[in-house]
């Protein structure tokens, strides 16, 4: 999948360069997005180090994936919301909302009327629970469009309005547990994922999937007499991804065994969940017409409305498709503490648009990608995860996010304007006090 | 140009406000095929809105729209394109962060079977389009934003050409441009001209006026002051009629 969103070239170096440049160009390779990989890689590497070889672990990052799911599901959707110019403060008290009302199906709901226990619970319970949060995102989602409030107000609202909901509900803010039985699997454990064999056809579709997409994509290309990549750089890409996807499985999924069982666990549901939504969400970004208008509409809403666009319907799908995924990272997060709690999701808004901000997602609206905030959510976890490792305290893991949100961002808006000092002095700013604080932070 | 012909296009007693403002105040216009008509006049003097009424983006209060003598209805862009009206904007109405294939096609996508979007197709037939109008044309697949002016208006033609537009509506088409690309919009003018599409031309270079037009509308205030043929007056009779709202002896 490469979100292609070529950065402008400045041809005012020497020739070398310039080829260098332009072979880059030819792999159509987003280079923001491989500079995010970068950065992950060396996130991970000097955790690695600085734990003493604690972090790039079967365990660590098997958890790491756990972790990062909710998050990066609804990251997913907030990319969108934020390329078509608005914003959702709403998703964490959202999630809060949901996750509450389907624990109320499970627990007080059917049990009440029909006994406990049933197959059919987790089903109606998850069904419930996205119709909800579709018919929520709706209704955020036709006030900003159709009535003209700022995104900003409408959501903060919601904010207040679902976290208070469930202290409503929650007669005085009870905690609601178990979960069914069933339920609980979306959330991973070690009864959640798929075990060894059914990860290695998962791995194996994923292969197959990615030499499709590239045959295909040179197929299509060809009939219309248009440009393709060299072959060699796209068997390259093919195994490269292959190659990628087969060592993530072998190392992260297979390679934990379950501590109750012994057997290795294989990839989790909520990663596999987020898989199909990733999957999806670029499907939906770049391919279908509903994609294309949001970011039409992020790009210039004057353009979008004179192109006959129905920019209203298109920003209320953005909201509905925003209040679904809240929904499914309601049912991880609540599957997988095993209940419902009064306080589920909060702050989750902050560390969702982060996620979508540290992915590349401009609030000048119409740049971000999908897979790039799923990447965003990962480093924002592995940046959390890292320093717990190192036993950093709460406060001083906030002043490091914190850091390293701004310079991403600072970074980025630095490198579109092609003034490379900037970006380098950011770089190096955002990591001198990153370090500080986490070394004087270890207890 | 005879006058025995139905007109391509005739605004009959066109009225819209805002507000208590009277932005466009029963203006009635033809357009022959093949023809020019330059709308000018000074700022607010209702030209963009008269337009817009007829590209479908502000619908009037009042007053009638006819296409080759049908009376038609244009609430929405859509249903104005649906009619052969294509614009091409002032400030070019692109999306900056879009490639020329999905702006050319924006609103009006090619799609697979499956309903997705077919970009390869959309690609070569963009390609085509602007081979004909500008054949220095190369940058298909990076966002407009890196394309320079002339680049750029070469993809808002390439779209009225590419759909057939019958009838064109330019708001501006040089006024972002340097002096070999507006050469080069002129030329795309002459050729359209020459294919029997009529256009409406807005613009506020009175050169560019006279250079193009067939026929110039003068406005002021939301009234039309008078249309005259461009072959009757003098560019000083025409500026007269911008800032005074002077009807020159030989105008109807």
């Amino acid at each position: 999948m490469n979100d292609s969103q070529t950065s402008e070239q400045h041809a005012n170096d020497s020739g070398v360069l310039n080829r260098f440049r332009a072979f880059i160009a030819s792999t159509e390779i987003d280079t923001r997005f491989a500079g995010m990989v970068i950065a992950l890689v060396v996130i991970w590497t000097a955790f690695h180090i600085l734990s003493g070889g604690d972090f790039l672990t079967s365990r660590n990052l098997w958890n790491l994936s756990v972790q990062s799911a909710s998050i990066a599901v609804m990251a997913t959707g907030m990319v969108l919301i934020i390329v078509s110019r608005n914003i959702d403060l709403s998703v964490g008290s959202l999630l809060g909302f949901l996750g509450y009302v389907m624990a109320m199906v499970q627990t007080r709901w059917i049990p009440d009327a029909f006994g406990f226990e049933h197959w059919y619970i987790w089903i109606v319970a998850l069904i419930v629970g996205i119709a909800l949060g579709a018919a929520l995102g709706a209704v955020q989602g036709s006030i900003i469009a159709y009535g003209g409030v700022p995104a900003f107000i409408v959501t903060l609202g919601g904010f207040l309005v679902w976290r208070g909901l469930i202290f409503r509900m929650g007669e005085q803010g009870q905690t609601l547990s178990p979960l069914d039985g069933t339920f609980q699997l979306i959330g991973g454990g070690p009864k959640g994922s798929l075990g060894e064999w059914r990860s290695w056809v998962l791995g194996l579709l994923g292969c197959i999937g990615a030499i499709a997409s590239i045959y295909f994509n040179r197929k299509r290309r060809r009939k219309y007499d248009l440009a393709v990549r060299p072959l060699p750089i796209d068997i390259g890409l093919a195994v490269f991804g292959c190659v990628v996807i087969i060592l993530g499985i072998a190392l992260i999924a297979v390679g934990y065994e379950s501590p109750i069982t012994g057997a290795p666990t294989g990839v989790a549901y909520p990663v596999v969940i987020l898989i199909a939504i990733t999957i999806g969400m670029v499907y939906l970004s770049r391919r279908r017409r509903f994609g294309r208008y949001v970011y039409a509409i992020g790009g210039n809403p004057e353009a979008a409305e004179l192109g006959g666009i129905n920019t209203r319907r298109t920003v209320m799908g953005t909201f509905v498709l925003m209040g679904v995924l809240c929904a499914v990272s309601a049912a991880i997060q609540t599957a997988r503490l095993n209940s419902a709690v009064t306080n589920l999701g909060v702050q989750n808004e902050l560390d969702v648009i982060s996620a979508a901000v540290i992915g590349g997602t401009s609030f000048a609206g119409g740049i971000g990608t999908i897979s790039g905030a799923v990447l965003g959510a990962v480093i924002m976890q592995s940046l959390r995860s890292g320093m717990v490792l190192l036993r950093i305290d709460s406060p001083s893991q906030d002043i490091v996010v914190g850091v390293v949100l701004v310079s991403a961002v600072a970074i980025d808006a630095a490198l579109r304007q092609g003034k490379r000092r900037t970006a380098g002095i950011a770089l190096a700013v955002g990591l001198v006090v990153a370090a500080l604080i986490i070394q004087t932070g270890r207890q | 140009m005879s006058d025995t012909k139905v007109p391509l296009v005739e605004l009959r007693d066109i009225r819209v406000s805002f507000g208590g403002l009277h932005a466009v105040d029963g203006v009635t216009l033809t357009l022959n095929p093949g023809e020019v008509v330059a709308l000018v006049g000074g700022n607010g003097a209702g030209k963009s809105t008269l337009m817009h009424t007829l590209a479908g983006a502000h619908p009037a209060d009042s007053g009638q729209i006819l296409v080759n003598g049908e009376p038609v209805t244009i609430a929405t862009p859509r249903d104005a394109r649906a009619q052969g009206i294509e614009v091409i904007y002032q400030k070019l109405a692109l999306a900056e962060n879009i490639d020329a294939a999905g702006n050319l096609f924006l609103g009006r996508e090619l799609r697979t079977r499956t309903g997705a979007l077919d970009d390869s197709a959309m690609a070569s037939a963009t390609r085509d389009v602007l081979k004909r109008l500008n054949p220095r044309f190369k940058n298909l697949n990076t966002p407009v934003k890196s394309l320079s002016g002339g680049q750029r208006q070469s993809v808002a033609i390439a779209r009225a050409v590419h759909f057939n537009a019958k009838i064109l509506i330019m708001d501006e088409p040089t006024a972002a441009l340097g002096p070999a690309e507006t050469a080069q919009v002129r030329e795309l003018i002459e050729q359209l001209k020459s294919e029997g599409i009529g256009i409406f031309l807005i613009s506020h270079d009175i050169h560019d006026v006279f250079d193009l037009a067939d026929r110039i509308s003068v406005m002021m205030q939301g009234r039309l002051v008078a249309t005259v043929e461009k072959s009757k007056v003098t560019k000083d009779e025409v500026l007269a009629m911008i800032i005074m709202g002077q009807r020159p002896g030989g105008a109807n």
